[in-house]
């Protein structure tokens, strides 16, 4: 069976790709769908859910469209999201691969390296460098990338180290190719598929992480975020509930498409593992 | 009153496999007291007939028809309960690989036990005494001492006899053996089938002994029955199908079987290809400031010489330093001392920069098929990479390819596949078109056809006697498998730890070995004795 079929097969993970793009669409029609910019005011304030005619999620506490709030809200997270696990696999996968590849002290060297960011918690040291260079959709995708790349490093290590014992590499070595060539042409290309799979999972951990910095109000203040939105609304929270509701679902939604779009990905790459029962 | 008796038994493959039924329609009968050997290639079927036994086919895997009767009951209708109740105590099974057959993480002792204690038979202390008796039985050495250990601490065929003592715990009527020979070196398989023997006869048990190796059928069975992609196309007393099979395929398999039958001996020419000069390597491991190093001397100050055109076979057991060798003659491993001279030039003592371009000139074909191919790599790609990486064009290096995609048998059109479309035999050929693709000076095959069928291991040997008549080839050939190394090799040499022991001739070494280690070795092939029968009828 081949890799699709096999992904196609997994309900669960079919719901996350329908989720999934229906999230990328909203936002990428984020403009079409609503002619006014998230912050502009509408309406009078806390106006409630479907309580007048073109507002189906209501307005804020400044009379701003909560739906049109939303939908830029999920440009920012699928931004911040895809580009900080890029710049984390960027970071990743070259160190956790010349470590698991040469070993020795380039190993020790790598290591130490990745370690001395493994023992900071994640989210302080996303804090101190957002503080640090002022927030902006820029500095908060690096400082989420920066958080969280040590993982990558350390799978791509060890799958490295797995698939360099194989006998195939020792028939490159025989043939008389160079090291880096071995490296990236017959050694890295066999460790993509757990790499995929992180990276799925990763996107919905920084997606957490950018709510969570904006919440704090470390968010960029000139782009409309969830977090920011739930930040905004936690005042009134017993009152407009609609408020930090909506948003709420929002990351809830595409967080957990992204898992299930990781988890199926990691049964169809890795058909031996699957965690599916016996039939 | 037979043991057991399958009857019409027919499994099912899930949906979209290569055919529509792992087993179909089998039937056979094991009396008391009786060894029936089923014996087939791989994907014959004949395993999964054992697993429907003891209900452990794979998900989406199950038995469409037919029954199998033990003691007047159906156990492949049993109710799961029941079943259980039957396992270990009625029907037994032993698998190929003791290690992961054994829990890694508990002492043979009380793994023995455990089988007592899952049918809730006897006390703590009378477990324990059972389990030393049957470490007994199974002639483990100093037994008070392996009760104790864990499975790592033993060898694989302690560890073999220790399932077999887990098997008998429970005195069961039948034993099911899955291929329980096959990881072993060949002394040891001898003592187990020895110890097989006995225990059939001490026991009356009676043994469903699954193999794929006729010279093992020679040496135990007494029914026989052939199985070819889950039909049975073959039955009859051992002698009887040994001797005077009467199907096609039987007929094939028996001749395929390397013999001890030597070909004639060839004139050698006297210029070395390869000459390896008191070559040493020792392992270190553990050791720490107050501890000195374990020091295992994998190849222990060895000499010898392959001449260009020959091909000299190294045989040895399992940890004898025969593949350490094989892979300092390339280089793989950098050796503690000695020389390695392929062509005027030492190996072993250049900078990894020079090794680089004289690579070339000693190449490997490997034991794992399945490994030894990157997996998302084409295969032209595979081949052309050493030659490209060489300076040589592309386009020359791709013409080459595909030639000899030709002359290993495969056709040009399988350079622009992937590995996994083929089977462990042709990718043993593509193994060898990518070692011959760089033009060598001398071939190093390690265990090359010992993952491979017989049939597709006499192929691959005729590949190989072929290549060396036409293209001159010299061969290093490294196996445990004394039969293959007569057919193929010129000369013997036989290593044992570490040192080399004996090298002559093959009509020498087979004919009038000098060292006991060597007529061990000789004694312990399987069905040696059937050969010479059938050399003298």
């Amino acid at each position: 069976m081949s890799f699709w079929t096999r992904f196609r097969s997994n309900t669960g993970a079919m719901i996350g790709v329908v989720l999934l793009i229906a999230v990328i669409a909203v936002a990428l029609f984020a403009p079409l769908i609503f002619e006014h910019s998230p912050w502009q005011m509408v309406q009078r304030p806390f106006l409630a859910p479907f309580a007048v005619d073109g507002l189906p999620l209501g307005t804020d506490t400044l009379g701003r469209d909560v739906a049109s709030q939303l939908a830029y809200g999920a440009r920012v997270s699928l931004l911040v999201g895809l580009v900080s696990t890029l710049v984390a696999l960027l970071i990743g996968v070259p160190l956790g691969a010349l470590a698991g590849f040469y070993g020795g002290y380039v190993d020790e060297g790598a290591m130490r390296f990745t370690e001395f960011f493994q023992t900071i918690p994640n989210f302080a040291l996303a804090i101190v460098l957002v503080a640090i260079f002022e927030p902006s959709l820029a500095s908060i995708t690096l400082a989420i990338a920066i958080v969280s790349w040590p993982p990558v490093a350390r799978l791509v290590r060890a799958e490295v180290m797995s698939v360099r014992k194989r006998e195939f590499v020792d028939a490159a070595t025989l043939a008389g190719l160079s090291k880096p060539r071995i490296l990236i042409r017959q050694v890295l290309p066999n460790t993509v598929s757990p790499i995929i799979v992180m990276a799925s999972l990763m996107v919905a951990t920084a997606i957490l992480l950018e709510s969570s910095l904006s919440f704090l109000g470390l968010g960029d203040p000139n782009a409309m975020s969830w977090g920011y939105m739930i930040g905004a609304a936690r005042t009134v929270i017993r009152s407009s509930w609609w408020l930090s509701f909506f948003p709420g679902i929002a990351i809830i939604i595409t967080v957990l498409a992204l898992n299930l779009i990781g988890e199926g990905l990691n049964d169809a790459l890795n058909p031996h593992l699957s965690r599916k029962g016996r039939a | 009153m037979s043991t057991l008796a399958i009857e019409h038994l027919t499994i099912g493959l899930p949906e979209g496999a290569d055919r529509p039924f792992a087993v179909e329609d089998v039937s056979m009968t094991i009396d008391k007291g009786q060894i029936l050997c089923v014996v087939g290639e791989s994907g014959s079927g004949k395993s999964m007939t054992a697993n429907a036994l003891m209900g452990l086919l794979p998900p989406g895997v199950t038995v469409k028809a037919g029954r199998a009767m033990f003691e007047s009951r159906d156990v492949i209708r049993l109710p799961d309960a029941e079943k259980m109740a039957l396992r270990g105590a009625q029907i037994a099974m032993i698998f190929q690989e003791p290690m992961t057959a054994l829990n890694p993480l508990m002492r043979i002792g009380d793994q023995i036990a455990e089988v007592f204690a899952a049918h809730d038979r006897f006390t703590q202390a009378e477990r324990r005494k059972k389990a030393l008796d049957l470490i007994r039985e199974v002639q483990l050495p100093d037994p008070e001492k392996i009760i104790r250990a864990y499975p790592f601490q033993l060898s694989g065929g302690q560890r073999q006899r220790a399932m077999i003592a887990m098997a008998l715990a429970l005195e069961p009527k039948l034993l099911i053996a899955d291929e329980p020979t096959t990881a072993l070196d060949v002394t040891t398989q001898a003592q187990i089938l020895k110890l097989i023997l006995d225990l059939r006869a001490r026991r009356g048990m009676a043994v469903m002994f699954i193999t794929h190796d006729f010279g093992v059928v020679a040496e135990i069975a007494d029914e026989v029955i052939v199985m070819r992609t889950g039909k049975v196309v073959e039955r009859g007393p051992a002698r009887a199908v040994l001797q005077d099979p009467q199907h096609e395929y039987t007929k094939r398999l028996l001749e395929a079987i390397p013999t001890g039958k030597l070909p004639p001996a060839r004139a050698l020419s006297e210029t070395p290809a390869l000459q390896i000069k008191g070559l040493r390597k020792i392992y270190r491991t553990g050791g720490g400031m107050f501890r000195a190093p374990r020091e295992v001397r994998a190849v222990d100050d060895v000499s010898l010489s392959v001449a260009r055109g020959e091909v000299l076979g190294l045989v040895g057991e399992s940890g004898s330093g025969k593949s350490t060798l094989g892979r300092t003659a390339v280089r793989l491993v950098t050796p503690d001392a000695g020389q390695v001279l392929v062509g005027g030039v030492d190996l072993a003592a250049l900078s990894d920069e020079d090794l680089r371009r004289q690579r070339h000139k000693v190449q490997m074909v490997f034991q794992d098929p399945y490994a030894s191919l990157n997996p998302r790599q084409r295969i032209i790609g595979a081949i052309t990479d050493g030659p490209i990486a060489r300076g040589i064009p592309r386009r020359e290096a791709e013409s080459r390819a595909r030639e000899l995609l030709e002359i290993v048998g495969l056709g040009a059109d399988a350079a622009s596949r992937f590995p996994h479309e083929f089977s462990g035999g042709q990718r043993q050929r593509i193994g060898i078109a990518r070692a011959l693709a760089m033009d060598p000076e001398l071939i190093i095959a390690d265990e090359a056809v010992s993952a491979l069928d017989v049939s597709i291991q006499a192929q691959v040997l005729d590949l190989l006697r072929d290549l060396r008549e036409k293209m001159g080839l010299s061969i290093l050939f490294i196996t445990h498998d004394l039969r293959v190394a007569a057919q193929l090799c010129d000369r013997i040499a036989v290593m044992q730890k570490g040192r080399l022991v004996e090298i002559g001739t093959v009509h020498e070494i087979f004919l009038n070995p000098t060292e006991d280690y060597t007529r061990q070795l000789l004694a312990a092939v399987p069905g040696a004795d059937w050969d010479n029968q059938k050399v003298l009828a």
